[in-house]
Formats: C-alpha cells, sequence, structure tokens
C-alpha cells in the first residue's frame, strides 16, 4: 500500500487505505483530505471544507453543453456514443441549453460570425461555468490564420482547458474532461 | 527572369516553371468539336468559343448572359438543366476587365457540360441568372461577396458567407488572408422571413422564431429564422456562413500539396472523397494518374467513407427526431471503419492520407483482411437500422410527404447526390463521368419517388448497400501490387533512404519542398461523387506553386438554399426532420 505525496493531485487520491477497505469503518477520505489515522468517535463523522465538497461534487457530475460548430463536433458525437462512452465519468448528461450547463465544450472553428453567439451563451450558463476548447481551431484558429476566423476562443471567454489535436481523439477529449475534473475538484476556477 | 502567364499582365516573378509540356485535356480535339456544334446551335455573334479546354468554354458577352443560358436550357437538344456552379476569378489589371465569372451547365440528356465565362469589372454589374436557373441564388451572392461582382436583379444581394460588418471582398487578390473585422453582437443584423401569403381567417397572430446557429437541430452551424401562423412555418429565411474557414483564400496562400489538410474540413464526414477529388483535379492538371494500387485503395476506402457518412447522416437525422437508439447503433460501424481508416494513415476522421499523383503511405499488409470483415459486419448494423426506422410508426409518420421537393425544382436548384435522386434522376458522377475504375464495378443508382424525407432516406439506405456491392467486388479482385505514388520527382517526393544517399535525391526533395509542384499553366475542373452530391474542384495554375484559384463546387450549397422554400408550409417539427435529411455539413456549405 503506497502513500501518495503530491498534496495537489486527486486522480491520485491521498488515501490511507486503499479505495474501500475502510469504507465497512465509515471512513471515507474526500480528495484533498490529509491521510492519517481515525482518532475514536471519528469514524462515522466526515470532516473537510465546504469548498473540497463541492469540487469534489461538481467534477463528478459535470453537464456538458456541446457548442459543436465543425470536424471536432464529430468527434465529440463519437466520444458520447457508445463507443468511447462519457457516461463512466459522470459527464453524459448532455445539455442543449446553457441555462442547465456547467461545461461548454467548444468543438471546431470558431469564425469572426459566430463570436458574438458564443459570447451570448457562455454568459447565459450559470456559475460555476468552465470552458473546454477542443482542437487546435478552438485554441489558437488552428492552420486557419484567415480573415474570418477567430484566432482562439480566449479572445473572448476564459478557458480552463485545452484540448490538442486537429481534430483530438475521442480518448484525447475525454483526457481533457479528467483534467478539467481535476482542476475543479482542486477548486481552481479561473475567469 | 519573368515570365508573363496568359492570364493577367502581372509577370510572373516565382521561380522557372518546370520542364512540363503545356496543359492538354484528354481528347481535347472532341471537345473542341463538341464546343463548334454547341457554338453553331446557340448561332450568336456574343458568343465566342475557347478552344483547348477541358470543356466545351464560351466567352459570352456580359448583356447577353441570361439569354444564352436561356438558350443552353431550353434548347430540346442542348437541355443544360443543371446549375452546377457560378463563381468569379480575379485577374486585377486585365484589360478587358477584372473578373471572370464563370458558369457550368450540364445536360442530363447529353451526359455533358459546357463552362460559359463572362468578363466583368467591379462597376459593370452582370444580368442576373435567377429568371432562369433558382440555382445560382446562392452562388451569385457568394461571388458579390468574395469579389464584389454586381449582380443586376437579384433580389436579396447581400453578404452571404463573411458577416456584416466585414470590409472589402476577400477572395480577391489584394486583399490581406489575414485581414480580420471585428463582429460584435450589436452589428447583427435582423433578419425577418418574406411572407407571401398570410391567412386572412387565421386565429393566430404571426410570431418570428429563431433557431439557431447554436441549436441542437441545426448541427451548431446554420441559422434559420421562421415566421409562424400557430405552429405553422409561412415564412422562413436561412444564414449561413457561421463556419466560413476561408478554404478558398487559404487555398491560394499554400501550396498544391498543403491543400491537402484543408479538402479534408470540408466534408468532415467523408474526408477522403474530397481528398481523392482534390488530388485527382491536380493530376488532371498534370496530366499523370495514380498507380493502379493506390486507385484502388482509395475508391476502397472513398466507399466506406460514403457508407460512414450515410450513417452519420441518418443517426443524427432520427437524432433531431429524438430517436436516441438508432445514433448509438449507427456510430458503432463508423467506428469500425475509423479502425480502417487510422490502421492505413493513422488518422481517423481527417486522414489526409492522399497526395498528388497517390497515396502518402501504403496500406498495411493486413488491409484487406480488414476490409472483408468490416464489409461482413456492415451488413447487419444497415438491416437492424433499418428495422428500427421502417418498422416504426413514429418515424414513418414523421418523414412522409415531409419537406418534398418535386423533380423540377430540385433540378433548377442545383440539387446532385441523394437529395436529388429521392426525386427520381438517377444522376451519379460515378456512373456518369466515371473515375477511378467506377465503370468496371456493377452497381446500380438507388433512386426514389417523391422526394420527401422517407425518399432520402431509404435512397440513402439502399446506397450503402450498393456500396458494399462496390467493395465485394473491389476485395475479390485482390490488392494490385505496385508502388503507391507516381514515379515522378516534379511530384512525389523521393524515398527517403534514397534523400540521404543520393544527390539528384536530395535536389529533388528539396526542389519540391521549397518550390512545390507547379503545374502547367491552365484550368480544369474535376468531380467526384461526394457523401452529399457532385463534389467538384476548378483549379487554375498560373505555373507557380500555389494554385491562383482553387473553387469548390459543394453539394452542400445548392442544396440548402432551396430550404426556405421546402419548409413554407408545414411545422417546426418537419422543418427539423427536413433538414437533417439533407444532411447538410457545415463545413463543406460555409468552406
Amino acid at each position: 500500500m503506497s502513500k501518495i505525496e503530491h498534496n495537489d493531485s486527486i486522480i491520485g487520491r491521498k488515501y490511507a487505505d486503499l479505495p474501500g477497505q475502510g469504507a465497512e469503518k465509515g471512513a471515507i477520505t474526500l480528495p484533498g483530505e490529509r491521510a492519517r489515522e481515525p482518532e475514536a468517535g471519528e469514524e462515522s463523522i466526515l470532516l473537510t471544507t465546504l469548498e473540497t465538497a463541492m469540487g469534489w461534487v461538481r467534477g463528478n457530475s459535470l453537464w456538458p453543453m456541446p457548442f459543436g460548430t465543425a470536424c471536432c463536433a464529430i468527434e465529440m458525437m463519437s466520444m458520447l456514443a457508445s463507443h468511447y462512452d462519457i457516461a463512466r465519468f459522470g459527464a453524459e448528461v448532455v445539455r442543449f441549453s446553457p441555462r442547465q450547463a456547467d461545461l461548454m465544450i467548444v468543438a471546431g472553428t470558431i469564425v469572426d460570425k459566430m463570436g458574438p453567439v458564443l459570447k451570448k451563451i457562455y454568459d447565459q450558463m450559470p456559475e460555476p461555468k468552465y470552458v473546454l476548447a477542443m482542437g487546435a481551431c478552438a485554441t489558437s484558429g488552428g492552420f486557419y490564420r484567415a480573415y474570418h476566423v477567430m484566432q482562439g476562443i480566449d479572445e473572448i471567454v476564459p478557458v480552463d482547458i485545452w484540448v490538442p489535436g486537429c481534430p483530438p481523439t475521442p480518448d484525447g477529449l475525454l483526457y481533457g474532461i479528467l483534467k478539467l475534473k481535476e482542476k475543479i475538484e482542486r477548486g481552481e476556477i479561473r475567469r | 527572369m519573368s515570365t508573363p502567364t496568359r492570364f493577367s499582365s502581372m509577370p510572373y516573378t516565382g521561380p522557372a516553371p518546370t520542364n512540363r509540356s503545356p496543359y492538354i485535356p484528354k481528347g481535347v480535339d472532341a471537345i473542341d468539336k463538341r464546343g463548334e456544334e454547341i457554338e453553331a446551335k446557340i448561332a450568336a455573334p456574343y458568343v465566342t468559343s475557347v478552344p483547348g479546354q477541358d470543356l466545351p468554354t464560351f466567352i459570352v458577352e456580359r448583356e447577353k448572359i441570361v439569354e444564352v443560358l436561356r438558350k443552353l436550357k431550353e434548347d430540346t437538344e442542348l437541355r443544360f438543366e443543371l446549375p452546377v456552379d457560378l463563381f468569379g476569378v480575379d485577374y486585377p489589371r486585365r484589360p478587358e476587365g477584372r473578373f471572370d465569372v464563370v458558369y457550368q451547365l450540364y445536360s442530363f440528356k447529353n451526359n455533358e457540360r459546357v463552362r460559359l465565362v463572362v468578363h466583368t469589372d467591379e462597376d459593370k454589374a452582370v444580368p442576373s441568372s435567377l429568371p432562369v436557373f433558382q440555382g445560382f441564388d446562392w452562388f451569385e451572392r457568394e461571388a458579390w461577396d468574395m469579389y464584389g461582382i454586381k449582380f443586376d436583379g437579384h433580389y436579396n444581394l447581400r453578404r452571404i458567407l463573411t458577416h456584416e460588418m466585414f470590409q472589402g471582398h476577400a477572395l480577391r487578390k489584394d486583399y490581406d488572408p489575414a485581414q480580420r473585422w471585428l463582429l460584435t453582437e450589436k452589428d447583427v443584423a435582423k433578419i425577418v422571413p418574406v411572407v407571401e401569403h398570410h391567412p386572412e381567417d387565421s386565429d393566430f397572430e404571426q410570431v418570428t422564431l429563431n433557431l439557431g446557429p447554436s441549436h441542437p437541430a441545426t448541427h451548431g452551424t446554420l441559422r434559420i429564422v421562421v415566421t409562424l401562423d400557430g405552429e405553422r412555418i409561412i415564412g422562413a429565411d436561412t444564414e449561413i456562413g457561421y463556419l466560413h474557414r476561408c478554404f478558398e483564400k487559404m487555398s491560394e496562400t499554400h501550396t498544391y500539396q498543403q491543400v491537402i489538410p484543408f479538402t479534408d474540413r470540408l466534408n468532415y464526414c467523408s474526408a477522403i472523397i474530397n481528398n481523392v477529388g482534390y488530388c485527382m483535379a491536380v493530376e488532371k492538371l498534370l496530366g499523370i494518374e495514380a498507380p493502379p494500387r493506390a486507385q484502388y485503395i482509395r475508391l476502397v476506402l472513398s466507399e466506406f467513407m460514403r457508407i460512414a457518412d450515410h450513417l452519420v447522416c441518418i443517426a443524427t437525422n432520427v437524432l433531431d427526431m429524438g430517436a436516441l437508439t438508432n445514433f448509438w447503433y449507427l456510430f458503432q460501424p463508423r467506428e469500425e471503419i475509423y479502425q480502417l481508416v487510422e490502421a492505413c494513415c493513422g488518422a481517423r476522421l481527417l486522414p489526409t492520407y492522399t497526395r498528388v499523383g497517390g497515396l502518402s503511405v501504403d496500406a498495411p499488409a493486413n488491409f484487406l483482411d480488414m476490409a472483408k470483415t468490416l464489409v461482413k459486419k456492415l451488413p447487419k448494423h444497415i438491416d437492424d437500422a433499418e428495422k428500427l426506422l421502417l418498422r416504426n410508426r413514429i418515424f414513418l409518420q414523421r418523414v412522409e410527404g415531409v419537406g418534398a421537393i418535386t423533380r423540377e425544382s430540385a433540378i433548377n436548384h442545383g440539387y446532385t447526390g441523394p437529395c436529388l435522386r429521392a426525386t427520381g434522376v438517377a444522376y451519379d458522377v460515378r456512373k456518369a463521368h466515371p473515375y477511378m475504375g467506377y465503370e468496371t464495378y456493377d452497381f446500380d443508382i438507388p433512386v426514389a419517388e417523391g422526394g420527401d424525407t422517407l425518399a432520402r432516406t431509404l435512397v440513402r439506405l439502399e446506397e450503402m448497400r450498393q456500396s458494399l456491392r462496390i467493395l465485394r467486388q473491389a476485395i475479390d479482385r485482390g490488392l494490385p501490387a505496385g508502388p503507391v505514388i507516381v514515379d515522378d520527382p516534379y511530384v512525389a517526393l523521393p524515398p527517403k533512404e534514397k534523400v540521404y544517399n543520393e544527390m539528384e535525391s536530395l535536389i529533388y526533395h528539396f526542389k519540391l519542398i521549397m518550390h512545390g509542384i507547379q503545374p502547367p499553366v491552365g484550368e480544369t475542373y474535376f468531380q467526384v461523387e461526394g457523401g452529399n452530391g457532385e463534389l467538384g474542384f476548378h483549379l487554375v495554375s498560373d505555373g507557380s506553386k500555389n494554385p491562383y484559384r482553387v473553387r469548390v463546387r459543394p453539394p452542400c450549397f445548392a442544396v440548402y438554399q432551396a430550404f426556405r422554400k421546402m419548409i413554407v408550409g408545414q411545422t417546426i417539427a418537419d422543418a427539423i426532420a427536413t433538414l437533417g435529411s439533407l444532411n447538410i455539413i457545415a463545413g463543406e456549405l460555409d468552406r
């Protein structure tokens, strides 16, 4: 049984015990909680900060709003479909209404004509909200250094995670979402 | 040293052209002869034929273009009924007028094409061809948007691809490719659809509703504005350009090889077909042909991609209608097709697999086995999907008679591909102008009657089976031996080990990387059957390493312009079902 020392890593959870081992004792170790032996009377009590608990919950139930415009949207659909199956990570409740979503996946090229639309939709999302820029075009305009293409969506909205690729593979996008989950669990919000 | 080109008085200052012979199209004598026949039939002094082109080409006087188009369309022996393409080309400082407006028409009767060229200038308006061909509506708007060519009598000549605050005309040669213009929300124009007929005795007031561009059923980038009387649509308008990625301008700033990745991103559901279309157009200009092995792999992957394209279309169409099960069922075989593509070149969706003159790398050793397994697996998936759809009463009720278009209207709007075949016209580029040896394969063109959403779905389902039929025959023939790229140092990179060991190969490699492929001066058009219809590439070469003009003839563009007429009189739910069945791919629509 190895202890993971990094204080900021969530994927490697800071368990005193192996996952599930202390469950019958009522000990649940939350990410961010320092690993230690439970004291007497403490076994069924959970102590953490509110931010950590909220981050843990939020990170495990992302509601994405797919802002798919181009090729990347097809790969995003692949990620949502049965083969790659984002449901395994709790982010399968795709909402097309920004009012019901907390993660905007910007999949595809954003051109200047689309800019105001993207901004409006971002503004409509309730807090806390996160933005994932999928692919080279959303990140930097990609190889379209052109008169009608926005050179990266961070011109108008703050971005939490950039996923490289043209298009990123569905695995790549999954990895991006898991990385975002880590960030959320750490309580980092970029705005 | 500078060589003046045929195109302009601007001298060509690039590197010296290669030692290629000038561009002489195949069968040029027969084409010229046919051109003279057509010219004799029009019998007008304002039409001059241009010899030595790959299609019968005529220069027409500006004021007379509508008359000539009408004659070509209505002549009982010619019957050029299908408006294929209209676009501009810019030759700054040319004495006879700065712009060319190029028209292309197709005749189902004689299976032939004709190209008309009109010289015009910034201040000289071309008469609009809308009275003859409805299908040139958006094409004229695009020529206005991109070049500032005015069309006299067009009912709605405003920008189509770029946004409202855009200044200048982007495809002009003197426009900086990276010059952007800011659009903020307050500048976005309001669209009010024209209501032609509002029933007097209606109980409802008129409501104007905006759908998209961010709407689950408009696939991200289409904007539809409808005026409603209750739930019935009485007026509709569409706005596009939300994915205008400047493909044509980008092509002019890159070399011939570098354009290939851009073509991937046109119709990204069937990217290899675009690669093949573009590469074959350049090959036609160069007068070369890919080796049989490359042609074979291109054909096999094209047919698989066509299946994938139709799968995505049907899956998302029924997804918009609320049928989620089909989506899961149909995306699985698509994944397996992508595994084959990935095995060939390492990329899934946008492979950029072809090169001018062949392929980038050879297919893996187990290519045929993988293809064979896939061909065995696919029919079951297609049958399952068909059962889920055609035995589903809700689906049938939602698609039967919905979004219908008549045969005449479809042809007049420039429809091609499954949408045209759903109106009963058996036109398929693979049969009409066979390429890559499609003439040696035994397959049928599925057609349906009615032109409605159900007909389009049925055509797509059957087309997947026909593609499988082609694939089975191809697999039986086996993979031809030999190289996958032409043996031409001016086109294909020499093998790496030779570059490291031989002086000539090193020089060729250097030349090709630094100076690119330099096709002879000339222009050509090549068409393939894409997932949505005829996908054509019109190339203009001035002999330098960058294309002077790459025009892509997008099938979606022609198909989608009739959409606003198709949905009037129907409900919003019908409009959504119709939109999905047209399979509008934004990358290709907006380019």
